[in-house]
């Protein structure tokens, strides 16, 4: 079976500044894979590569079975994305948003109607459908914006700290949503900032300047660094490059 | 609050809004460069003066009167024959081409009516589309004919009353020395009331202003701080325009320049006061944005007097344009460069200024404040 | 081509739903028609004048009188000395000076010739010129007059005995028409230039800013994250403007009509495919800068200065043929002068497809070059 994303030596420069070096990445299909990283450590870099919106400076990236640099579009067909910012049209109203993207993907009249129904009614939406997406609480809008990239059933969906300023309690639900996606066969590559969400995922992968630092399932992670938490483990690997940092 | 702390709050504001304006490279360089560019593009192109029209002779018999009124015009200098014709029937597309703009039709037998003492008839068919060169070029093909129509009479028959004319402070009606004021109070308009207004509600959208009101900084201050580095590049604006006008074009500066200065500070601080009222009062970077292109720029290029004379306004508008700060401030700036004038000549216009500066600024702080609270 | 079907709905539902801009939409073409046209004339109305009538004889009075006859001039002061004058100049409280000298009757009457000093405020440039032209005319005419009045005088004192006047002398009669603009109204001429110009307006600017918009907003990242394709992209971004700005330019005309009673002497369908065309052109404009720039305040300001060159550029308020050679060259790059062209021709002067057709291959070769250029520039992704 091929792999969901496969990624070998990928780097990009930005003039003399190396923000991705040489980074090995493979997810299998229906994993859930946490990207973790500080600030600054080439997480958003890494996933515009993986997703064509930046072209490697090198090395080589296979998303859903297909070459990011080479058949972009074909790659394009089969992922999701949900960026850090919120990113649906604030002036259209809920279902505006959804039926503008199925026909974006396109899917035929009826599975937009189907889905659509089907998602609003999901998501606890249906007295919200015909209101301006500007109107409705943050929380909600990101699981629209989750939803919406899961409309076209994508193989791989990349979600760039997809709970950012939203309440513990959506953030559970949000999680349920990505193990549902999950269960359904959907590979799910998450990055994120909060740790206790790290030990969510099946396996993780730690960036430090624009290196991958640690790689594994949250278990293995923490036995090798001889810790209890994932957060240890990341405050372990980001010291040194913070004290770096800071001299 | 010392009076110290407030100097040192105040500077670090100004230092604040100094970087963000340094930091915009591409609307930097365009804020320093338009006016340049400007004064060369108006001073070049923006011109009215009619030269080198293009003749279309129709002449069915030709003999030697008609050659003698056709070289008339050939040697006026100002007409060049593109066409000379048998028969009026193809005018009519060389002028919806825009190949010709004046016709001469010569009726045929020029020579024997004359002799004969019969009308001898001569038309001239202009392409008045635009009225003005239109009059304009009818006036000179009229001379010519008039001309050669005096010497058929022979010189005494004819009554001539010369005018001597004296174009005051601008002799050779150099168009550019008659934009580049217009240019000036353009470029502080836009520096002052669109970047103000621009600047602010930027930061009303994005709740910074939040931040800075909850400083111990008075919402004066606020305002001060946004307003002085944007003083200080009009100042720039100014000095590079009236420097790339004197350098390409040669355009005089008579009266005082620190008068000019004091003028322009003047002038600027209306277009704050108007900027910070446009923020005040809309929502959105967009609709600031085109509130102020509409209430400002607009009036400002057409209402103004800067390319086209207030005194040809209809009176509706002409009484429009009475409250637009920069129709009076293109008198002061052309006094004060084309004709020296100084402050005694211009008390009313600088009068006016101050009013509208110190209602402006009243305004736009109340409205502020009330915005804010 | 189903992406581009909801994209298209997608930037309706966005433009129609923002009342500003509706508002703006509707408003702009009616605003800027009547202050534009009204405003941007050189024409003056009446020029104050002071008096300085040194002669005071019936010849200097008949000159007063065939001036403010005239309604062009209105004597404001009167005065005997040249410096009066030339305060009332500075303080504008006179647009110009005019001295009728001492002998100016006499020196008619003897020499047939005679000199009217005339001093005027030319700071307001344009307006001094177009006032001594009008000057100018009128003294032209008086003299005819006065020629006439003396010819029999002349006749009766020197030759009594000698043919009566007119036979046997040259007689010429001339005529004067103004083609296309019989009227002289200068608003005839100006509204297919502002038409123009809000064509450009609409269609370079609202391009621009509501391509940016989607940039600083995010969701343009998000749309090219999605298999649609550039060109599928692009023409949804551009086609509801085009349909849009054809809509402004049916409202400008329409105002044109009832408003100005500006003459529409050739066909309204060339009118649309000239404006076809060039909004092409115009609106490769606004996706150029959109491109170039990362938010809508750059985009407005890169607008401004282009539309700066482009407005003085193009003819609609000074004629081309008075710039010097290279400005004409700009000038001939310039689709917004060939399409300004255009419209005044087809609208006042009735021409036809043949009349016209160098603007429109101009426009057609203009409109592929920009947009190509545009959709070359944009990319999908960041590099």
């Amino acid at each position: 079976m091929t792999l969901a994303i496969d990624v070998h030596q990928l780097t990009r420069r930005f003039g003399s500044f190396t923000a991705v070096d040489a980074i090995d990445l493979d997810v299998q299909q229906g994993e859930v894979f946490g990207f973790l990283g500080a600030n600054g450590a080439g997480k958003t870099t890494a996933i515009k590569m993986l997703i064509g919106l930046l072209s490697p400076s090198g090395g080589t990236a296979r998303v859903a079975g297909f070459d990011v640099l080479t058949q972009t579009e074909e790659v394009r067909r089969r992922i999701g994305y949900m960026s850090q910012r919120f990113s649906l049209y604030d002036d259209l109203t809920v279902r505006e948003n959804i039926t503008l993207y199925g026909g974006i993907y396109g899917l035929t009249d009826r599975e937009i109607r189907e889905r659509s129904d089907a998602m609003i009614d999901k998501l606890g939406l249906a007295s919200s459908a015909k209101r301006l997406v500007r109107t409705i609480p943050l929380g909600w809008k990101q699981k629209l914006a989750f939803s919406v990239a899961m409309l076209h059933r994508p193989s791989v969906v990349f979600l760039d700290e997809p709970t950012g300023g939203v309440d513990p309690i959506t953030r559970r639900q949000f999680w349920e949503m990505i193990y549902a996606a999950a269960a359904d066969g959907t590979t799910v590559f998450v990055t994120t900032h909060y740790m206790d969400e790290a030990e969510y995922c099946d396996r993780l992968s730690i960036m430090v300047d624009g290196r991958i630092a640690a790689q594994g399932t949250p278990v293995e992670l923490k036995s090798e660094f001889g810790v209890a938490s994932i957060d240890d483990v990341f405050v372990q690997l980001a010291r040194p490059a913070a004290a770096e940092a800071g001299r | 609050m010392k009076l110290a702390n407030r100097v040192a709050a105040l500077r670090a504001f100004v230092v604040k809004e100094t970087r963000h304006i340094l930091r915009d490279r591409q609307t930097l360089i365009i804020l320093l460069l338009m006016p340049l560019a400007q004064v060369v593009l108006f001073g070049f192109a923006l011109r009215t003066d009619v030269n080198d029209i293009r003749l279309a002779i129709v002449d069915a018999a030709p003999d030697e009167e008609s050659l003698a009124l056709r070289a008339r015009f050939s040697g006026s200098g100002r007409f060049t024959t593109v066409a000379t014709l048998r028969n009026p029937d193809q005018l009519e597309t060389r002028f919806r081409r825009g190949e010709a703009d004046v016709a001469v039709v010569i009726a045929p037998g020029l020579a024997s009516d004359l002799a004969a003492g019969v009308p001898a008839r001569v038309q001239i068919i202009t392409d008045a589309s635009n009225p003005n060169t239109g009059t304009t070029m009818q006036a000179y093909a009229s001379t010519v004919v008039a001309a050669w129509q005096g010497d058929l009479r022979g010189a005494r028959a004819g009554v001539r009353i010369k005018p001597d004319i004296r174009m005051q402070f601008n002799p050779t009606l150099e168009s550019v020395n008659l934009f580049v004021p217009g240019l000036i109070a353009l470029v502080l308009t836009m520096v002052s009331a669109l970047m103000t207004a621009i600047s602010l509600s930027r930061e009303m959208e994005r709740g910074t202003l939040e931040v800075l009101l909850v400083s111990p900084l008075r919402p004066w201050q606020i305002i001060l701080g946004k307003v002085l580095p944007y003083l200080f590049l009009a100042f720039a604006n100014v000095l590079t325009a009236l420097l790339a006008a004197w350098v390409v074009f040669r355009v005089p500066f008579r009266g005082s320049l620190v008068l000019l200065l004091a003028a322009s500070t003047l002038y600027t601080l209306v277009g704050l006061g108007i900027g910070v009222l446009i923020a005040a009062r809309t929502s959105s970077q967009r609709t600031a944005m085109i509130g102020t292109m509409l209430g400002t720029m607009l009036p400002s290029t057409l209402l103004s007097g800067m390319i086209f004379p207030v005194a040809s306004l209809p009176a509706p508008l002409q009484l429009l344009s009475n409250i637009v700060p920069a129709r009076w401030f293109i008198v002061v700036v052309r006094g004060i460069m084309l004709k020296g004038a100084g402050v005694t000549h211009l008390t009313t216009e600088l009068l006016v200024l101050t009013g509208m500066m110190l209602f402006l600024l009243v305004v736009a702080t109340r409205s502020f404040r009330e915005r804010l609270a | 081509m189903r992406p581009l079907l909801f994209l298209l709905r997608k930037e309706f539902l966005q433009i129609l739903r923002d009342p500003a801009m509706v508002r703006i939409l509707f408003m702009i073409p009616i605003v800027q028609l009547v202050v534009l046209s009204n405003a941007a004339t050189f024409e003056v109305k009446r020029s104050r004048m002071h008096l300085i009538d040194r002669d005071r004889s019936e010849m200097s009075r008949g000159l007063v009188d065939r001036m403010t006859a005239s309604r062009r001039f209105e004597v404001a002061e009167r005065s005997d000395r040249v410096e009066q004058g030339n305060l009332g100049l500075m303080r504008r409280t006179v647009d110009m000076v005019m001295v009728i000298p001492p002998h100016f009757e006499r020196d008619i009457v003897r020499t047939r010739g005679a000199h009217v000093q005339m001093f005027f405020n030319a700071e307001d440039g344009a307006a001094a010129g177009v006032t001594s032209s009008y000057a100018g005319v009128i003294l032209t005419r008086y003299a005819g007059e006065l020629g006439a009045r003396l010819q029999p005088m002349t006749a009766l004192a020197g030759a009594r005995h000698e043919a009566p006047p007119g036979r046997g002398q040259p007689r010429v009669e001339v005529r004067s028409r103004n083609r296309y603009n019989a009227e002289l109204d200068y608003r005839h001429y100006m509204v297919p230039g502002i038409l123009v110009q809000l064509l450009t307006i609409v269609g370079t600017l609202l391009t621009a800013m509501n391509t940016v918009r989607e940039k600083e907003a995010g969701t343009l990242e998000q749309l090219n994250v999605t298999p649609v394709s550039k060109g599928v992209f692009i023409a949804a971004k551009l086609l509801p403007m085009w349909i849009i700005a054809l809509v402004v330019l049916s409202i400008g005309l329409l105002v044109a009509k009832l408003v100005f009673s500006v003459p529409m002497e050739g066909s309204l369908l060339l009118v649309y495919a000239g404006a076809g065309l060039y909004l092409m052109a115009a609106l490769g404009i606004g996706l150029w800068v959109a491109t170039i720039t990362e938010t809508q305040q750059q985009a407005m300001f890169v607008n401004f200065a282009l539309l700066l060159v482009y407005l003085l550029m193009s003819g609609l308020f000074t004629p081309v043929r008075s710039m010097p050679e290279w400005a004409q060259w700009i000038a001939r790059v310039n689709p917004m002068m060939h399409f300004i062209t255009l419209m005044r021709a087809v609208m006042l002067k009735g021409a036809g497809v043949m009349d016209v057709a160098r603007e429109l291959g101009v426009l057609v070769v203009a409109s592929v070059l920009v947009l190509s250029i545009a959709v070359r520039q944009y990319h999908k992704g960041a590099h």
